[in-house]
């Protein structure tokens, strides 16, 4: 095998101008695939971070029906307080679940005392909330990271269109499900950052100030957020805690939850989806390179070196052993080029990520982009590489393996 | 026991004609290369074969060397019938019991004169480090071509690249060395000195030698010589002191 490796290395450095040119081609095409996957699977994940880190949660759970219509803020699609109960105690007994939110969210008038708009509010447990969607105290550009009671956070747009600041009183007057009107006063202790995607532009108060604004006797939420411990399992957790919650039916044996992960109640998905899309063309583009450049270069070699197989043919070199030689080279190629771009493309992402790259997403501005690429991408690209190096030798190797010799020792 | 049997070897091969003929069928044409031809070998033996161009001489060596197989007739090379090989076992015959020198040497140009040697070890019989270092090393000393063992091809003269490739050739210690034309492309003193370089590996190691060439200097060297003529061997001597078997 030694042996093998060390004839290919060799026959390659024979045309160095020729083996410098493919594999160079090889190398760009790994760099441009590593440097558009770290760029854009970057840009992905911190898009995701930021949506469910900052809002969302990973996972939710909603009465079944309110989803649909969640545009509405139903205040009669909360689940029953026992039911509430029944959901706390499955999360609590799930190991992948980091921390969970209960949230009332409702839509109320939001005065300053001379103008009134509309508002969507959510009541949350602070520290509960914070542990749920950690990034949310970073949205505030202004005023506190606390939320106490009797103090609410604003969206950035709402605090610029009425014209108000940190400490000024404003007053929340909201619909209850038995239809009752009711107000609360409150004073401004945040100003948030809007964000792109669902509940980018709610406000938030207190749980506890929910309560008595929407005057419920009991607290009946709307919805639970749910962060689990690790993201790469969000499939598995969102199928288990469904099963689970499969348990809780209504009188009429309908289920009483339904259990959404981030991907079915933010567009970002598609963007998401579609960014994985162009992934997989930029590699099929990368296998018709690596294809047709190595075996283009096989075909050559095999026809200068008829005679030099007809030699080897000659003296007792079996048709197996001759196949493995020219597939060697092939493979000898696509290691040189992979492993060029895999410290090429590296390099690359190091540049981008000292030089600071920042991009606007929605209403967020100046985000920087953390390139990087993970270990496991190195090795799906390299691997790619190199398989298709292989494949694409194994035609010219074939066609060396199958020469007659006799034949080939003519071969002018 | 003979080391080559032949019986009444034939060769034709179909060429394309120049021109089709409605009557005469496909438009091709037969070459009968080889007619009849019947000769034994005995082992350790110098013998050459003689002839112009297109005599049949290539065409033979390559029957024996197991590369081709006669149209007609019977071959048995060490005992073989190579004639039932298949070419897996075409390949694995000449790899255990024959060895090649070429007219042009056909060194692979990206090894080195030791590499070179060493390729049939290594790649054909599968030999152990330790023993195929001694085997090169014993092949170099005795085709004077230890000094240049690290060389590549290009880095030697004509003479000393068919040094290399008689060595190559008996490496794998075979019964057998074809040698097509092996001073063609060498000045008379070189060429000389090559085949003087054979005789005492036949010397030396018993090692049968066939080589073809039209070159009478050279043929006068053989201790038994075939001469062909449009594919039928039309004369055969023995040197003194040989057996006329």
């Amino acid at each position: 095998m030694g042996n093998l490796f060390k004839i290919a290395l060799r026959n390659l450095f024979r045309y160095k101008r020729r083996t410098l040119l493919t594999a160079s081609l090889i190398t760009i095409g790994v760099v441009f695939v590593l440097v558009f996957i770290s760029v854009s699977g970057s840009f992905k994940n911190m898009i995701i971070g930021q949506i469910t880190d900052s809002m969302l949660g990973h996972v939710q759970v909603h009465r079944r029906g309110y989803v649909a219509s969640i545009d509405n803020l139903p205040l009669n699609l909360n689940p029953p307080p026992q039911a509430m109960r029944k959901l706390e105690s499955v999360l609590r007994d799930l190991p992948e679940v980091e921390a969970y939110s209960p949230r009332i969210k409702f839509g109320g008038m939001f005065s300053n005392f001379t103008e009134t708009t509309n508002i969507r509010l959510n009541g949350v447990y602070p520290e509960q909330e914070f542990r749920t969607v950690p990034l949310l105290p970073t949205r505030i550009k202004t005023g506190n990271r606390t939320l106490k009671k009797g103090e609410i956070w604003i969206p950035e747009l709402l605090a610029r269109g009425m014209g108000l600041k940190i400490g000024d009183p404003v007053v929340v007057v909201a619909t209850n499900k038995d239809g009752s009107v009711n107000g609360k006063q409150f004073v401004i202790s945040g100003i948030l950052e809007s964000a792109t995607g669902p509940g980018g532009r709610d406000g938030y108060i207190h749980l506890q100030d929910a309560l008595e604004t929407l005057r419920m006797p009991e607290i009946e939420i709307s919805e639970m957020a749910i962060r689990i411990k690790n993201f790469n399992k969000l499939a598995a957790v969102t199928q288990e805690l469904e099963e689970r919650l499969a348990q809780q039916v209504t009188p009429k044996g309908q289920p009483v939850f339904e259990v959404h992960s981030w991907e079915q109640l933010s567009p970002f998905y598609n963007i998401a989806r579609m960014i994985e899309v162009m992934t997989f063309f930029i590699k099929l583009m990368l296998i018709a390179v690596v294809l047709i450049s190595i075996m283009n270069v096989m075909i050559m070699a095999v026809y200068e070196r008829i005679r030099e197989i007809g030699t080897i043919a000659a003296i007792g070199t079996l048709p197996g052993k001759i196949l493995s030689l020219f597939v060697m080279e092939g493979f000898c190629l696509g290691v040189i080029g992979a492993a060029a771009g895999n410290l090429i493309g590296l390099g690359i992402v190091l540049i981008l990520n000292f030089a600071g790259l920042k991009f606007d997403f929605g209403m967020q501005k100046d985000l920087v982009l953390a390139a990087t690429i993970a270990p496991r991408e190195l090795i799906v690209t390299s691997g790619i590489v190199i398989l298709v190096a292989v494949i694409a030798s194994l035609q010219p190797a074939l066609k060396a393996s199958r020469m007659e010799p006799i034949q080939a020792l003519r071969h002018v | 026991m003979n080391l080559i049997v032949a019986e009444n070897l034939s060769k034709d091969y179909r060429v394309a004609a120049a021109k089709a003929s409605a009557d005469l069928g496909p438009p091709e044409n037969v070459v009968k290369a080889l007619r009849g031809v019947s000769f034994e070998i005995e082992p350790a033996s110098f013998v050459s074969f003689v002839g112009p161009s297109g005599s049949g001489k290539t065409t033979l060596l390559n029957l024996i060397g197991c590369l081709d197989k006669p149209t007609r007739g019977n071959l048995t090379v060490a005992g073989t019938d190579v004639l039932k090989l298949d070419r897996r076992a075409s390949a694995q015959f000449r790899g255990d019991h024959l060895g090649f020198i070429f007219q042009d040497f056909n060194l692979i140009p990206v090894l080195t004169v030791y590499e070179n040697i060493e390729y049939p070890l290594i790649i054909v019989k599968n030999t152990a480090a330790g023993e195929r270092r001694k085997r090169v090393l014993a092949v170099l000393e005795a085709v004077g071509m230890l000094a240049q063992r690290d060389k590549y091809p290009d880095q030697i003269s004509g003479g000393q690249k068919q040094r290399v490739a008689v060595a190559r050739a008996l490496v794998s210690d075979p019964k057998l060395v074809l040698a097509d034309e092996p001073t063609a492309n060498l000045d008379s003193k070189t060429a000389y000195t090559i085949i003087e370089l054979m005789k005492k590996m036949r010397d030396e190691r018993n090692t049968t030698f066939i080589f073809s060439t039209h070159d009478q200097k050279i043929v006068g060297e053989a201790e038994i010589i075939y001469a062909l003529a449009d594919g039928e061997l039309v004369d055969r001597k023995v040197k003194e002191g040989k057996s006329n078997g």
